[in-house]
């Protein structure tokens, strides 16, 4: 080309109009309109109502002073502190060994101990309180030593504190253990070298160079371990007997009493500690993602067979207790007649799938069958709506520059179902969605009360925080770049969002997808106030079937919902592993 | 006398050409951009008081520019001082608090970055991890104008420019970074930009890579004629790649010259002391604008001082500008600083010797004095360093030619 015309300037410099600016501002404003009305909407009417009356008139902090001047109630926040203080710090105490033991030891079946341990994430915290019934309750195997075979047995008076501690350590054990894990693993291995060539003892080194590197996680496991064991509801209702706890409170009062204000009340004395751990472990992780550098070595534990044996006697105690509370009541549930079959000249146990049937007295009233599949149809909801949204908001926040201060107080809603106990959730839900009439004007949102779409909203909002912030992890790996390079390039976001950023993401978005579900099959605590009478959950008819005396086949249905899991998880890595398989090519040394 | 004006002349004189590159590769459209009907004055860039803060902090203060059509210019400046935040003014990825940004006299300040027309190779170079280098390239390319088979044939093309053909279906993971740097320069390319920018482009990679790609994106860069922004650091990508460099300070435009011009008359000690290597002493007007002293040395210049008689100047000159000679015999010359060799250093073409400068007097010239050490530089040519016995300790005498001297307004007030 010699000589060039006006014509060809003008194609080679006419603006490519194709600025999608108002796409993104679209965006950005429909996923904060739902953070607004699914989160803070929420939220605030809870805080709202725990101030006022019945009637919407100011009560001020009446509703609290009426809970502190109730005996039964205040023994349940004394009851609360005890428990939920012994067990984390047991649970806490444990998965740091644990944790220790699978990163700087060479003990054997380190896998096998890690997926052991993992595995009270699959089921209903239920299934443990039922667990330990059948362990070291009133016709307990071991509180009549194996139905009278030992010579012994251990009655440690199961229902109430003890029961309590023993089944929150053992549902808080993993969440601990995983952030520990993360924390003790990712040591720096050049350290450790540093501390051999120096001279330092073994002792020093793990007190100079294991200790502090694991400090944060340390703390952030103990607020971890609070969380869940404050706002853990299926535990203190099946092994908690006549002692209450501040979850079991909100239910009584707003299933049990009718007593909405009271138990907006309660919802927000459960969401303080909750907050303020959830706030401590925001400040520590922040504080810690600057310790770590990209330039570690992983840490080859050195050879020291002593050490290795004792961690191994101590996980394999571990593993044992975490197996025999799970395994106990799916075992009970595939045999007739517990326990009094098994006792007498009867033959001993038969197995049996009676108990799936979920029709022996009176069961099929609670759900039956119809809970499994509707509690799978949510779950599958909730895993598609749940990964959608959450990798939705953490790009649109995270990736682009648009509506800068809105997209701050986005990144503030999202996080913020990380402070918000289900049960409170619950409750807000409730108040928010129950009433056609909100202070005399109509509310055009309690359409959606006693649908499925509401469960899977507030099931996806429950668990969102823990997603959202996977998803934003995931795309700051991602170069920032990237999105200007496309707009440069004239290529609209949404486009590079879906050839680039999600290709990229896709192992993130499968993990997310796995937890949404596993969530939604397990939880209880938002569920049990919304489920409208024609929609029964699995979940919930554990804790009506055990109400009912069917414990069996509350069993049942605990391992019903944790054989589900653990098939999704099965279905998850098989996914996981092909996608490896397929972008290994391109991931190369960045993964 | 090693100059480095000369060094970047013959980079460019010495430079075989690549067979992998075309030398006048037609079919690239910024060919077209040389006969622009809107810029008559044959100015592609205009920046008239281009402004941009971020808090409190000053970022592009007031930048005047003009870039010429089809030239290489360089913004050449320290980390953080702005150089960066200009280029993505220009680019449109930030928006101005000020000024006005023309580019082939349209005025595009408020147009989003796509239609400014702008190619932008980035210092990560940003190329996408799950698509091959084809694909990254066929990215950008217009996707209502040119079908899938045509955007893949010009996706070829372009790799076939940048002498990339073999790596077409690799993935970036799969290349080396020099591949990956043009990778993203074709495409920055394939959408037909009237205007390149290059951010810091070969930072990322390692010296002897980096020599040879500064000869390429140059020959690619003249022979399509492209008018190009290339942000570096690096004095020496800036003064062997630019038609001209602009030094930036502070988000301020400190001087804008060609190479050999920024090189032999920096405009003020800045200047001098980050392009090349300057020797910088504190010194003082003395008697005429042409007399100095300096401690206890008195020096003559050929230029006027920037100053009144009596104040603080500063006094520079290139360690190749100064002769060494063993000290005895020539102790009474003009311009004659008796120093002691500290250390000597081999370079291979030339060898650099570290000289302490000796004050007759003692205490002066100290090092307190404007907190500039006594130490000076000088570049020797190693053939010439044979016949000097300069071991370090062994006294020596430097004499500064009086036209080498360049003098600057003390620094302080200057800035």
């Amino acid at each position: 080309m010699t000589q060039a015309t006006a014509a060809d300037f003008a194609s080679v410099t006419r603006p490519r109009h194709r600025d999608d600016a108002w796409a993104q501002r679209a965006a950005i404003t429909s996923i904060m309109a739902l953070l607004l009305l699914f989160v803070l909407a929420p939220t605030l009417m809870l805080l709202f109502r725990s101030l006022s009356h019945d009637d919407g008139s100011w009560a001020g902090l009446m509703h609290f002073a009426r809970y502190l001047s109730t005996p039964r109630l205040v023994e349940s926040l004394v009851n609360t502190t005890l428990v939920v203080s012994a067990s984390s710090t047991a649970a806490v105490g444990i998965a740091f060994v644990y944790a220790f033991a699978l990163t700087h030891s060479r003990m054997p079946l380190r896998r096998v101990f890690r997926v052991v341990a993992l595995l009270p994430l699959y089921a209903p915290t239920m299934l443990f309180g039922i667990g330990l019934v059948y362990l070291f309750g009133n016709q307990g195997l071991l509180t009549h030593g194996l139905f009278g075979r030992l010579p012994f047995g251990i009655d440690i008076g199961l229902y109430g504190r003890v029961g309590i501690v023993l089944g929150l350590t053992l549902a808080i054990f993993p969440s601990a253990l995983l952030v520990l894990l993360a924390a003790l693993g990712g040591t720096d291995g050049r350290l450790y070298e540093a501390a051999q060539t120096m001279g330092a003892s073994r002792w020093r080194t793990f007190l100079t160079v294991t200790l502090p590197a694991a400090r944060f996680g340390v703390v952030s496991a103990v607020c971890v371990a609070v969380i869940l064991a404050v706002t853990d509801f299926g535990v203190p209702k099946i092994v908690g007997g006549r002692t209450s706890v501040l979850a079991v409170d909100v239910y009584q009062q707003v299933v049990g009493q009718h007593d909405l204000s009271m138990g907006a009340a309660v919802s927000v004395l459960l969401l303080a500690p909750t907050a303020l751990a959830f706030a401590a472990d925001r400040i520590v992780r922040r504080r810690q993602a600057a310790t770590l550098t990209s330039r570690a070595t992983p840490y080859l534990p050195p050879v020291n067979p002593a050490r290795d044996s004792l961690l191994l006697a101590f996980c394999a105690v571990v593993a044992a207790g975490v197996l025999a509370v799970v395994l106990t009541p799916v075992g009970v549930a595939l045999v007739n007649n517990w326990p009094y079959s098994l006792t007498g000249e009867a033959p001993g146990p038969v197995l049996t799938l009676t108990h799936f049937r979920f029709d022996e007295g009176g069961a099929s009233t609670y759900g039956g069958a119809p809970a499994y599949f509707n509690s799978l149809r949510m779950a599958a909801y909730s895993a598609v709506v749940g990964t959608a949204l959450t990798f939705g908001a953490a790009y649109l926040f995270e990736k682009l520059r648009p509506m800068r201060a809105v997209r701050r107080v986005g990144y503030f809603l999202a996080v913020l179902p990380l402070g918000l106990p289900g049960l409170s959730l619950g409750v807000a839900y409730v108040l928010l969605f129950s009433r056609g009439e909100v202070a005399g004007l109509r509310n055009p949102a309690a359409a959606l009360y006693g649908t499925m779409a509401l469960l899977v909203a507030c099931n996806v909002v429950h668990f969102f925080g823990v997603s959202f912030l996977s998803a934003t992890t995931a795309l700051r790996q991602l170069d920032p770049e990237f999105e200007q390079a496309a707009s440069t390039l004239g290529v609209p976001a949404w486009r590079l969002c879906a050839s680039v950023t999600v290709p990229w993401c896709a192992p993130t978005l499968l993990e997310i997808a796995t937890y949404q579900f596993v969530s939604a099959m397990t939880t209880v605590s938002a569920l049990i106030f919304l489920y409208p009478g024609d929609l029964p959950l699995a979940s919930v008819s554990v804790v009506h079937l055990d109400d009912a005396g069917l414990t069996q086949s509350a069993a049942a249905m605990c391992a019903l919902i944790l054989a589900t899991n653990l098939a999704a998880r099965a279905v998850f890595e098989a996914a996981a592993a092909w996608l490896n398989r397929t972008t290994r090519s391109w991931r190369g040394a960045a993964t | 006398m090693i100059g480095r004006a000369s060094q970047a002349g013959d980079v460019e004189a010495d430079a075989t050409p690549k067979a992998s590159l075309p030398r006048a590769p037609t079919s690239l459209p910024a060919a077209r951009a040389v006969a622009d009907p809107a810029a008559p004055d044959g100015v592609s860039v205009r920046l008239e008081g281009l402004a941009k803060s971020f808090g409190a902090c000053r970022a592009v203060d007031g930048v005047t520019l003009d870039v010429r059509e089809g030239e290489l210019l360089a913004i050449l400046g320290p980390s953080g001082c702005g150089k960066s935040t200009l280029l993505r003014l220009v680019a449109g990825l930030e928006r101005r608090d000020a000024g006005r940004i023309m580019l082939h006299g349209r005025d595009v300040g408020d147009l989003p970055p796509a239609a400014r027309g702008c190619g932008v190779v980035f210092q990560s170079y940003a190329l996408f991890p799950n698509l091959t280098a084809a694909q990254n390239v066929a990215f950008g390319i217009d996707r209502r104008r040119h079908g899938r088979r045509e955007r893949a044939e010009r996706a070829r093309t372009l790799l076939g420019q940048v002498g990339l053909t073999d790596v077409a279906d690799r993935y970036p993971a799969q290349i080396s970074g020099g591949q990956q740097q043009r990778v993203a320069l074709a495409r920055a390319l394939a959408t037909e930009p009237s205007l390149l920018l290059l951010d810091e482009p070969l930072s990322a990679l390692d010296a002897k890579v980096r020599a040879m790609l500064r000869v390429e994106i140059r020959r690619l860069q003249r022979a399509t004629r492209l008018t190009t922004l290339l942000v570096t650091h690096d004095q020496e990508e800036a003064l062997t790649m630019a038609d001209r460099v602009a030094v930036m300070n502070r988000g301020r435009l400190v001087q804008v010259d060609a190479p050999r011009g920024l090189y032999q008359r920096p405009a003020d000690a800045f200047t001098a002391a980050f392009v090349g290597v300057m020797n910088l002493l504190d010194g003082w007007v003395i008697e005429t604008p042409r007399r100095l002293r300096c401690g206890a040395l008195a020096l003559r210049t050929c230029e006027d001082a920037p100053a009144a008689i009596g104040s603080r100047v500063t006094v520079a000159f290139r360690p190749e500008a100064g002769v060494l000679y063993t000290a005895d015999g020539s102790v009474a010359r003009e311009n004659f600083l008796p120093c002691r060799v500290e250390q000597v250093e081999f370079r291979g073409p030339s060898m650099r010797y570290y000289l302490a400068i000796l004050s007759p007097s003692p205490g002066v010239p100290g090092e307190g004095e404007g907190g500039r050490s006594n130490m000076v530089l000088a570049d020797v040519p190693a053939r010439d360093s044979a016949a000097l016995d300069a071991t370090p300790g062994a006294a020596i005498g430097l004499h500064i030619p009086p036209e080498a001297l360049r003098i600057f307004g003390d620094e302080r007030s200057a800035r």
